[in-house]
């Protein structure tokens, strides 16, 4: 059944490529109804893979001289990761409304990109994977060339660039692996069992793993992040973040930890403290945790907040990745659901509620405009979406943060004290634009003061309704009730650190 | 046991009315009123089903989050029932007293039913993460009340009290994930019982170290910021000025209690051993709160600050009660005088609340009143243009001043009668404050209602027929417990005596 998440997608796609111009409402309504019905698919999936463990869900062979299989699977963490796609394309679809600029190729590339994004998430082939991931990344370049905002061609380039720099690194890694493994078998299950020869899992874990790594904005290789976020178009933002991103840590954990297991274990030998790759990533995290929150911290412009905000909260799923134990690698995939939400709702609320009425996100420029006053609406959603980016319970992000916290704590108690350090700056820069962009009572000059009232910004459209109701009831929903995903996440988790040699 | 989740309903009930009010415009006060009505009535009926032995009644218990120690556990005893019907009236109150809010009214009383929820949650939550929820909860809406209905420094002050706030809570997160790292709990009652066989120490001993005192501490900071106590008192003045009257009513009447009520239901329970150890310099800092808040009310001449620092000086005592009773009691006498204390501190928990809320609906009719003015020194001789607000809040005065009859009095008698055998210089520092604070609030009376009628005072209305009908049950119920005062004490004693039997010291 969750194949067809992939398949109709595709189809959607093609749909909307060969629809004749100027059918813009047309055109629209198909996304939607295309991407509400995945999303209709990913939740009966979901509530039907309840309890199971992994469930194959086609194997056919594909090129059987290489042993490649057209393999999909779905275990709790894919499943998980699949509603959380279908819940993001229904949103960006909803603020997408007002996109009339080649209406149907934006959708046509739009869809192409689920349909990838629906894909890695469900092949357990190497091969097949792989293929997936680059589907996703080609459309979301040209959705940020063609239809994007400040400095798009270098955004959308500079995002390329790193995309296939960290691809390339993937791949070389995979062919390594295997080679090496002899299997005759790119099907991951069989990668798994392979039992690679420890000093092999040494350098090519961390070559895969940094090559994932990148997507999920791991500092120092984050630049392309803010940049590709502030240029994309408001749905592609929220797509990038919401699930581009969390491609890469799903290939960290499911091809990177999943089959190099042994690439984590000690050198031997430690320079300052510094004893394996795990301490080496999972001090990158914490770096990118505490660096991403004091940069937002001073950012002008109010989309590279949420930006660098994502780079931030990233490194949480980062950090709990390198737990390895049960609680902080659970919290990992939580956060990677929650961030997704949440992120989509914050560049939501930025890019297409207030950016499409004021034309502007300069801070300086939006604390004279008075907007709590203004747009009430995006102003509440604000608060909303910006309590449960700091991570306030009743949101999901509480939960999976606390999760990644007491898991990196029985690792290394400091790594959860500086990853601290992080919410309290989260805390603050989330509060310092909020306070800027919308509650600011500074006056504009005198001559520019309106004396008959301020111009009207226009009204809040359904779409714009729909997708903060949505966005919002996810996140609460989550928030109150995580056994809903925790039950999903924790036994697959349990699978994966039991599986692959350890 | 009753088969209907009746705590569950009450802290739901504010929600659904905060739903309404949001959409219901220029009738929202309406909606706010019954359903403040509403939830004192079910808050009533729980005080009238608590056990007898003083253990936790109406009891709802469901797994939620089992892996992460996340349950849902409400209950409530004396104790926390008592602060569901303070909390209760004193929304109740504020909504009844916030009769000229013209700007966005729907979104106005949208938060104040969130913050009474907020409050219902807090203090009925016998587990870490949902009462971390509902405390974090009422600190939003408290947050947006001062920021948009505000005085004219209302910026700065709602982000100071923000900030504060915010740190403590911070302090509170991470002692509660060391505690579940070492326990796998989160669960009060039960981490109650591992603290009072000293289990609870060794266990985070030997996952973390020797770091249980500082635990406490963290625990303690979180709390003291939301009572206060000195020195993390500083953001209260400006919140508590800033804020519209009827807010400050809120803040002071029922959210400075949540302080309190965390430091008897989470700081003693679970670390009364390091806080014995330390309760030297903690007494010094309780004395500290007493004195200087008085001293601090003496100076000022703003109404409204005048009793915000004789808030502090108030809570002050519950902290003195508090830290002087966390000591291992050997003998009878001991206990008694432990018991006295903590009698008395939540009886003054809620005169406190009670008498304080009506002080500042006293201030906002005067304002209103008199175009906005609320200095001391711009009043004067009230008593003739306006007897019965003269009378009344006279009344509310001398409770704050603790006269015998009234009752303010009768918390800080047996908090003095159960500090004075536990901590004589304590309590000898302490009466200073007493008498220093009888001098501020006769100096108010002296100055506002007495002498000749000030300028602008000459038009001043007295109290209307609503206004008098409103704040005549508060006035009331003040004289009932000052004569009475069984009415509270019957059903809060038995929570004292079972609570002191499970706290180690």
């Amino acid at each position: 059944m969750l194949a067809w998440t992939i398949y109709l997608s595709f189809a959607g796609a093609l749909v909307q490529a060969l629809l004749p111009k100027g059918k813009a409402e047309l055109s629209r309504w198909l996304a939607l109804a295309v991407t509400v019905a995945g999303l209709a698919l990913a939740v009966a999936g979901f509530a039907a893979g309840m309890g199971q463990g992994r469930v194959i869900i086609a194997d056919v062979p594909w090129v059987p001289a290489m042993g490649i299989h057209y393999l999909l699977a779905a275990d709790g963490i894919s499943r998980v990761l699949v509603l959380l796609t279908g819940l993001a394309a229904v949103a960006g679809v909803l603020f997408s409304w007002n996109i009339e600029l080649r209406t149907n190729e934006f959708f046509a590339f739009y869809l192409a990109l689920i349909g990838g994004v629906y894909g890695v998430f469900l092949s357990f082939d190497l091969f097949l994977l792989f293929v997936f991931y680059e589907i996703a990344i080609v459309p979301k370049y040209f959705l940020i060339a063609i239809w994007g905002s400040t400095r798009r061609e270098y955004g959308a380039m500079k995002l390329a660039l790193y995309s296939f720099v960290g691809s390339s690194m993937v791949l070389i890694g995979l062919l390594a692996a295997y080679a090496t493994a002899g299997s005759h078998s790119t099907s991951l299950i069989a990668l798994s069992h392979a039992n690679l020869p420890v000093n092999f899992q040494m350098w090519c874990f961390p070559l895969v793993f940094t090559g994932f790594a990148i997507l999920a904005g791991m500092w120092p290789f984050h630049t392309w992040a803010p940049t590709g976020h502030v240029a994309a178009p408001t749905a592609a933002s929220m797509l990038l973040a919401g699930v581009v991103m969390k491609l890469g840590a799903y290939g960290c954990l499911r091809v990177g930890i999943w089959l190099f297991p042994r690439g984590l274990d000690p050198w031997g030998f430690s320079f300052i403290g510094v004893g394996s790759w795990r301490d080496v990533f999972a001090i990158l995290a914490v770096v990118g945790i505490v660096y991403g929150a004091l940069v937002a911290l001073v950012q002008t412009d109010f989309k590279f907040v949420i930006g660098y905000s994502s780079v931030s909260h990233m490194g949480f799923v980062l950090l709990g990745l390198m737990t390895l134990n049960q609680i902080g690698m659970t919290g990992a995939v939580m956060q990677m659901f929650s961030h997704g939400i949440i992120a989509g709702l914050l560049f939501a609320i930025v890019g297409r509620i207030v950016y499409e009425r004021t034309h502007t996100r300069q801070l300086a420029e939006l604390e004279t405009m008075h907007l709590s006053k203004r747009l009430p609406f995006a102003t509440w959603s604000f608060v909303i979406a910006g309590m449960a980016s700091m991570g306030l319970p009743g949101f999901s992000g509480f939960v999976a943060e606390l999760q990644v916290l007491i898991g990196a704590w029985s690792v290394k108690p400091w790594w959860t004290l500086a990853a601290g350090v992080g919410i309290v700056v989260g805390v603050a820069y989330t509060w310092r634009a909020m306070q800027k962009a919308f509650f600011s009572d500074k006056l504009p000059t005198p001559d520019e003061h309106p004396k008959t009232g301020w111009p009207d910004l226009g009204a809040i459209t359904w779409p714009e309704y729909t997708g903060v109701a949505l966005l919002v009831g996810v996140s609460l929903f989550v928030g109150l009730y995580p056994r809903i995903l925790l039950d999903a996440i924790e036994p697959a988790v349990k699978t994966l650190l039991a599986g692959g040699g350890q | 046991m009753s088969g209907i989740p009746v705590l569950t309903l009450l802290t739901v009930l504010p929600l659904v009315g905060a739903a309404i009010a949001l959409w219901s415009g220029k009738h929202a006060r309406t909606v706010a009123l019954l359903t403040t009505l509403a939830s004192l009535a079910v808050a009533l009926f729980v005080w009238t089903q608590l056990p007898a032995d003083g253990s936790m009644g109406l009891v709802e218990r469901a797994a939620w989050a089992p892996s992460l120690g996340i349950e849902y556990h409400l209950g409530v005893d004396g104790l926390g029932a008592l602060m569901l019907v303070l909390a209760a009236i004193v929304t109740l109150m504020s909504v009844d007293a916030a009769n000229r809010v013209h700007h966005q009214p729907g979104l106005y009383f949208g938060l104040v039913l969130l913050l009474e929820s907020g409050l219902f949650g807090s203090f009925t939550a016998l587990n870490f993460f949902h009462w971390f929820l509902f405390w974090e909860l009422s600190l939003i809406p408290a947050f947006f009340l001062i920021k948009l209905w505000g005085g004219t420094r209302r910026g700065p002050a709602a982000t100071q009290f923000f900030v504060y706030t915010m740190a403590g809570s911070v302090a509170l997160l991470v002692a509660f994930m060391a505690i579940f790292l070492s326990t796998g709990s989160m669960d009060f009652p039960h981490l109650t019982q591992l603290a009072s066989t000293g289990a609870l120490e060794q266990m985070v001993t030997a996952h973390l170290g020797p770091v249980t005192l500082w635990l406490a501490i963290g625990v303690l900071a979180g709390f003291a910021v939301k009572v206060p106590m000195v020195p993390f008192h500083t953001w209260l003045p400006a919140a508590y000025a800033e804020a519209p009257s009827p807010v400050t009513m809120l803040l002071t009447g029922a959210m400075s209690k949540m302080g309190v009520y965390g430091l008897l239901r989470i700081a003693i329970p679970l670390f009364g051993h390091q806080i014995a150890q330390i309760r030297t310099p903690l007494l010094v800092l309780a004395v500290a709160t007493v004195v200087m808040g008085a001293w601090a009310a003496v100076a000022q001449t703003d109404l409204k600050r005048v009793f915000a620092y004789s808030s502090v000086n108030h809570l002050g005592y519950c902290l003195v009660g508090i830290f002087a009773l966390a000591v291992p009691a050997a003998g009878a006498a001991a206990q008694t005088s432990q018991a006295a204390a903590l009698n008395g501190v939540i009886l003054q928990m809620f005169n406190h609340g009670l008498t304080a809320a009506s002080l500042f609906w006293f201030v906002a009719i005067m304002q209103q009143r008199s175009g906005g003015h609320r200095g001391i020194n711009d009043f004067g001789g009230l008593r003739k243009p306006a007897p019965v607000l003269a009378g009344l809040m006279g009344i509310a005065l001398f409770s704050s001043l603790g006269l015998p009859g009234l009752n303010g009095f009768v918390g800080e008698f047996l908090i003095f009668r159960g500090v004075f055998p536990l901590a004589w210089v304590a309590a000898t520092v302490s009466l200073l404050g007493l008498l220093v604070t009888a001098g501020v609030i006769l100096t108010v009376i002296q100055k506002v209602f007495n002498g000749p009628v000030a300028e602008h005072c000459t038009g001043f209305q007295d109290m209307h027929h609503g206004e008098r009908m409103a704040l005549a049950p508060v006035i009331g119920l003040m004289l009932l417990i000052g004569l009475v005062p069984q009415l509270i004490v019957d059903s809060v004693n038995p929570t004292v005596v079972n609570l002191l039997a499970h706290w180690r010291f």
